[in-house]
């Protein structure tokens, strides 16, 4: 099922990465990880199988360690509904470096496409707002798309949150590894760290 | 004798000097009576990032993020928290991040509010299923000795650690009429 009016979360992803530069591009559990994936293996892209509802927080503390570093976190709504409390946490430290984007497909994909809460009742671009996220806005065009994607280079001005309604229809997987220690030592390794 | 209590005393302050040491910059965690001197030293330092929660498990996800950009964290919590945290607890074996949590004690040792005993007597299970090394102080005089031990083996051997501090370290809240 897809509405012809929505947008296509493999067009958004990319477009959000087309011109990343030292962008840290953090998944959700579910889609969203694969649709980075999907965008381009990299070694800046942190990809999430487990820890549901933590996406938005580790893209905290990452922008916490590294505020001159863009962080952009990329999840699915029915991740996001799970760590809540995180616009709360986030809208608290101001991380200035720091975007969040949910791919609101209204729908838990992964698990035979139920609905979830945004289908009917939570507005994500509220919650963000009111608790702290000033920038918090509404997409619904890949224009609006692409504004985003040049703000996230933007470390002063943020954080900055994005819902973007897009279809539900079912694309094909692109599973990235699911190595969690090499993906968090590849991403250190790149930002100059040496192994322990 | 006199120099020992002084320091037995301090016991927060002995914990701080720990972290310190260990270059911890992110502290995370819940506000929480037991830590409270602890998490206002934090607060008033130039090297660490206090970090309140709304749940513990915020601050398992904020230390992978931490590490995977240079940084480490200690999680500071109550006994009742932990069990807040169970799912995300799988993030520290499998992306094999330095994690160090410091729990306060309720739920023993004179514990007056039995809602706090169950979380509080299974708290120790609860992390060893998980994978989590537990020690634990039940005396200030044994605070500085169980920080430097798992802040080595956490932040220097990936070793995930709990330490466990003691409702009778701490002393046991009462609420009085």
């Amino acid at each position: 099922m897809s509405k012809a009016n929505l947008l296509n979360r493999r067009e958004v992803v990319s477009a959000l990465l087309a011109n990343r530069k030292d962008v840290v591009a953090i998944g959700g559990l579910g889609a969203s990880t694969n649709d980075i994936c999907a965008a381009g293996d990299h070694a800046r892209n942190f990809y999430l199988w487990g820890g549901m509802g933590g996406a938005a927080m580790i893209g905290l503390g990452l922008a916490l360690a590294q505020p001159k570093l863009p962080v952009l976190v990329i999840t699915g709504d029915g991740e996001m509904l799970m760590g809540l409390g995180s616009f709360a946490t986030i809208g608290l430290q101001k991380p200035a470096n720091l975007s969040i984007l949910v791919l609101d497909n209204e729908r838990y994909g992964e698990t035979g496409g139920q609905t979830s809460h945004t289908s009917a009742a939570a507005d994500l671009v509220g919650v963000a707002k009111s608790c702290g996220i000033a920038d918090s806005r509404s997409i619904s065009t890949m224009a609006e798309v692409e504004a985003f994607a040049k703000s996230v280079h933007d470390v002063v001005a943020g954080p900055r949150f994005a819902n973007v309604k897009v279809d539900s229809a079912e694309v094909e997987r692109i599973l990235p590894t699911r190595d969690g220690t090499y993906i968090v030592n590849r991403m250190r390794s790149d930002l100059g760290f040496a192994p322990i | 004798m006199l120099a020992d209590s002084k320091t037995s005393s301090d016991w927060p302050e002995a914990i701080y000097s720990t972290l310190e040491r260990f270059e911890v910059r992110q502290v995370p965690y819940v506000p929480d009576a037991g830590h409270s001197r602890l998490i206002q030293r934090v607060l008033g330092s130039s090297t660490m990032r206090g970090i309140p929660l709304t749940t513990e498990e915020e601050g398992i996800a904020l230390m992978a993020g931490a590490w995977a950009g240079g940084q480490r964290g200690v999680l500071l919590m109550q006994s009742s928290g932990v069990g807040n945290c169970i799912n995300m607890l799988s993030l520290i074996p499998i992306l094999r991040f330095p994690f160090l949590t410091l729990v306060t004690m309720r739920g023993e040792w004179g514990e007056f509010n039995p809602w706090q005993v169950p979380m509080g007597s299974t708290t120790r299970g609860v992390f060893e299923l998980s994978g989590v090394q537990v020690l634990r102080a039940s005396n200030a005089q044994e605070v500085p000795d169980v920080l430097q031990a798992a802040a080595a083996q956490a932040y220097n051997a990936l070793t995930p650690t709990a330490v466990l501090l003691s409702q009778r370290l701490i002393g046991a809240k009462v609420f009085t009429k």
